[in-house]
């Protein structure tokens, strides 16, 4: 296909406490429509949106930490996630939900979106892109 | 004097300035992405625990549950609070200090 460029959403905002990570999440979802190399980052306090066990029935606000688990199938499939981070914020990649998805180059084999990279790593993702976007 | 910190500790300086106004006695609440302060482990774990000798620390249990913390990665020390504990805890000071 022609004219598929590399986006990255970078994602550096906790999730509830402000309202970047929910308007990732949809320029995310409606950018996939357009059938683009995307892919996208967490680091900072970001790597917060990506926790498990998240429930918000107390604090009435939607939670949307589903959704990340919905990406894969909008082709959305590389979500880079920055250990360092991690590390400082006392977090695992244990303490992460599951995220997977479906390869269709490999007989719909059910793989991990998640990969774990430190902070060099995520500089040259960074310096891979032709589009980037942060939130 | 309660001191109210909303924003989370890696983000910004606010937990920090706070701990170092914070006087013997007085109580910290936390909330909103101020939780996150409360995590066993993170970089910032040394400095609540320390400060822990001198005031009090609460956490806003609802907001815990929404960020995914599990009980056990609270720090030792740290309680988690209701709305009606929110409340409690403004009644029981004479002064309360929100740290935007």
């Amino acid at each position: 296909m022609a004219d598929v460029r590399r986006f990255l959403y970078i994602n550096r905002k906790a999730p509830y406490g402000t309202i970047y990570a929910l308007e990732s999440l949809e320029v995310v979802l409606i950018g996939a429509a357009f059938e683009q190399d995307v892919s996208l980052a967490f680091l900072d306090d970001g790597v917060f949106q990506l926790a498990k066990g998240q429930d918000t029935s107390g604090i009435g606000m939607k939670g949307f930490s589903a959704i990340y688990r919905a990406l894969g199938d909008y082709g959305v499939t590389k979500l880079y996630v920055e250990t360092d981070s991690l590390a400082t914020r006392g977090l695992t990649l244990d303490d992460l939900q599951a995220i997977t998805f479906e390869d269709e180059n490999d007989g719909y084999t059910e793989k991990p979106s998640i990969i774990p990279v430190n902070k060099a790593e995520m500089a040259k993702v960074m310096a891979e892109q032709d589009v980037v976007l942060s939130f | 004097m309660l001191h109210i910190v909303n924003k989370s500790p890696f983000q910004t300086s606010t937990l920090q300035s706070c701990l170092d106004h914070a006087l013997a006695g007085d109580a910290i609440l936390l909330i909103e992405d101020g939780v996150y302060a409360a995590i066993r482990g993170s970089a910032v774990a040394a400095a609540v625990t320390e400060a822990k000798g001198k005031v009090t620390f609460h956490a806003l249990g609802p907001d815990i549950a929404a960020r995914g913390i599990a009980p056990e990665k609270l720090i030792d020390g740290v309680t988690s609070v209701d709305y009606g504990g929110f409340v409690d805890l403004v009644a029981e000071h004479q002064t309360n200090q929100a740290w935007l």
